[in-house]
């Protein structure tokens, strides 16, 4: 999450807070894993378009059909080398001796942040794209039904640690 | 069923055996009443039919009717409860057999109707809510207790003595003198029934049931003598006259039904607070409601003003509880602390269930506005799809031939939301006083919530990339209480990290960095 501009421009003065953002990244095989996960998307249109125009198009509609295909293709491909990439620099994670708190998103972009000693439940899921890529999912519950910690694309071995952790962190306490 | 013995010895507890107890056999006589007014269309279309057109239709639905009686005679037989120290439990069912257990200490709501029939027979319905979980096939209900062991049982189960030991069933009513009153009706108030939408919804109930009758009695509404010379006498009147006579009759009939819906549910309205630590409801004319929330679930009260009540300086307030969550329509049932009322009258009752630092400011004094950019996204959420569709619908109207009046209604549209917009923007205010969190939003359903801090557990922060341009952000204090998250929508980001600091001491002190 970008700091807005008033907080970066500030003139000499009494310092003031800010939230930095979470410490870690994840693991680096995300990029790969987003753009694969993507790119099976994008099949799916760009499958049918293809089937289209050599199946059903007549002569009038092929000049439409292949503009519309291009066009396809160009935000697919857009699509692809942006958003893996951003997203890698946006999903942050970080366990303080307290709490838990996480980033997420990009171009919307939320920030989680939940003490340890209310912590619910832990789990950690793998997708079967996930576990080709060797990636987990850790999802954090509080007592409060509004929006759980999830922080994704964790590699595997990190995220079974974090489960360990936080699970032991959350042992004690009533946590409502 | 195999055994009609209690099966105390199931209980893996050290439990002196308790008795298994029926439900009153008064309630023998309001099922089968129940079931027979469920069946008056049927009834009715007898009645008017003969049951001659169509073959022997009705005499399947009169034999239906005999099974449902049989069926409810069953209901009673089957259905047992005990009430022991540790826990409440009921068994049901004859082929489908249910045994739903309640711990003791999870009970948070206990609330006791009285229905018409009940009330004749001096019987009531206990329903035991035990939280989140609350879905119609896992609340506990006891239906048909006699009203003294109903008053006993709940103050039983919220007042809960330290004392263990098997519990039996005092049958004395709690005395009534140890309470304190926080409001009551003031008869004046159902000026502000019009101003609801209940009316709305009660005449569009009615207008179902009326059509659903007729059509189930085979009667043709345009076979009516009365009927026909109506609207033979309607057809000699010019179409604005019909318009406005239209028009008139709906607000009236509306007027009528939100003023007898009003005092249905509150007459005889009643707030008070019990020594044993519960705020208790109690409220109806025909069917008697008494609902109570134990104080120190109440985390904080919200204040609504929906845009018609508002307009008439009135409002409602809800509690905000752990383990009661806000429902809709008549769910909203657990949760009302006071009908629609002036807004005075509101803040003071809210201010006398609030207790500790900046009670009374969270109810009454002004909150910190939000920033001038918040209006631009406000703006930009209400009115932009409107803008587009009118200028797309105008220009077709222009250049394609298109009626006017469709670009015309859009653009009624998109001012009315503009107008929208600006009362959305408005209503968004922010403060921490004291002990409690308080946040207001929204234009055609304003709310005030005020939190208790403490109940905060965790906070969402949230930027789409628009308003990070702007440099807003959109906040949710998490909670497991009432709505599980409040929301401040369009801080600036400093102001917003203020709040969090202010409402979860420590929390985040790791992740700030000064600069």
């Amino acid at each position: 999450m970008t700091s807005p501009p008033a907080a970066t421009e500030r003139q000499a003065g009494p310092p003031t807070p800010s939230l930095r953002a979470p410490v870690n990244l994840v693991s680096s095989r995300a990029i790969d894993f987003w753009t694969t996960r993507a790119l099976l998307g994008w099949l799916v249109p760009i499958g049918l378009q293809v089937g289209i125009l050599f199946l059903a198009s007549t002569a009038s509609h092929r000049g439409a059909n292949v503009g519309v295909l291009v066009a396809t293709a160009l935000l697919a491909t857009a699509h692809l080398a942006v958003m893996p990439r951003w997203r890698f620099r946006v999903h942050r994670w970080e366990v303080s001796a307290t709490a838990c708190y996480a980033q997420s998103g990009w171009i919307t972009q939320q920030r989680r942040i939940a003490p340890l000693s209310r912590i619910q439940t832990v789990d950690a899921e793998r997708g079967p794209l996930e576990q080709l890529f060797r990636l987990a999912n850790v999802t954090v519950t509080t007592a409060s039904a509004a929006g759980p910690i999830k922080i994704r694309a964790l590699d595997s071995a990190v995220a079974d640690r974090l489960v360990q952790e936080l699970t032991a962190a959350a042992g004690a306490g009533d946590a409502t | 069923m195999t055994s009609d013995a209690p099966p105390a010895a199931e209980l893996a507890l050290p439990l002196p055996a308790v008795a298994w107890r029926r439900l009153s056999p008064r309630m023998l006589l309001i099922h089968p009443v129940r079931e027979v007014v469920r069946f008056i269309p049927a009834l009715v279309g007898i009645f008017f039919a003969g049951g001659s057109s169509q073959g022997g239709g009705h005499w399947w639905s009169l034999g239906a009717l005999g099974v449902v009686l049989v069926l409810s005679v069953i209901r009673w037989v089957t259905t047992r409860y005990q009430i022991t120290a540790q826990q409440v439990q009921l068994r049901t069912g004859l082929f489908r057999k249910r045994i739903i257990t309640t711990p003791a200490d999870r009970v948070r709501t206990v609330d006791v109707t009285e229905h018409a029939l009940h009330r004749v027979l001096g019987l009531a319905r206990v329903s035991i809510g035990t939280g989140t979980s609350d879905r119609k096939r896992e609340a506990l209900v006891l239906d048909g207790l006699s009203t003294g062991e109903a008053r006993a049982l709940r103050s039983e189960l919220l007042h809960r003595a330290p004392a263990g030991g098997p519990w039996t069933l005092p049958t004395t009513i709690e005395p009534a003198g140890a309470e304190t009153e926080l409001a009551r009706l003031d008869p004046t108030w159902v000026r502000f029934a019009p101003f609801t939408l209940s009316g709305v919804v009660t005449a569009l109930a009615v207008a179902g049931f009326a059509w659903n009758s007729l059509n189930q009695s085979h009667i043709t509404a345009g076979d009516v003598g009365a009927i026909q010379t109506a609207l033979g006498q309607l057809r000699g009147f010019p179409v604005w006259l019909l318009v406005v006579q239209v028009v008139l009759g709906v607000v009236v009939v509306i007027t009528a039904f939100s003023v007898v819906g009003y005092l249905l549910a509150f007459w005889r309205f009643r707030l008070t607070r019990h020594p044993g630590g519960t705020l208790q409801v109690t409220r109806g004319l025909i069917t008697n409601r008494s609902t109570s929330i134990e104080h120190r679930r109440l985390r904080g009260v919200s204040v609504s003003q929906p845009l018609l009540l508002r307009a008439v300086g009135g409002a409602r307030l809800t509690a905000v509880a752990t383990g009661l969550r806000v429902g809709r329509g008549s769910e909203r049932g657990g949760t009302v602390l006071t009908p629609p009322a002036p807004l005075a009258e509101v803040s003071g009752v809210a201010d006398r269930i609030l207790s500790g630092p900046g009670a009374e400011q969270a109810v009454r004094a002004s909150l910190i506005p939000h920033p001038r950019s918040a209006l631009r996204r406000r703006l930009a959420r209400s009115s932009g799809g409107w803008l587009v569709l009118s200028l797309v619908l105008g220009a077709l109207w222009r250049w394609a031939g298109w009626p006017m009046l469709l670009a015309g209604i859009a653009t009624g549209a998109l001012a009315l939301s503009l107008a929208l917009g600006r009362d959305r923007y408005a209503a968004l205010g922010h403060a921490v006083f004291g002990d409690f969190l308080v946040t207001r939003y929204g234009s055609l359903d304003r709310r005030r919530e005020i939190l208790q801090i403490d109940c905060i557990i965790g906070w969402n922060f949230r930027q789409t990339i628009f308003q990070r341009r702007l440099g807003l952000l959109s906040t949710v204090a998490t909670t497991a209480a009432g709505r599980q998250g409040y929301r401040l929508d369009d801080l600036d980001p400093d102001e917003a990290l203020r709040v969090a600091r202010a409402g979860t001491p420590g929390l985040l002190d790791e992740f700030v960095v000064w600069r």
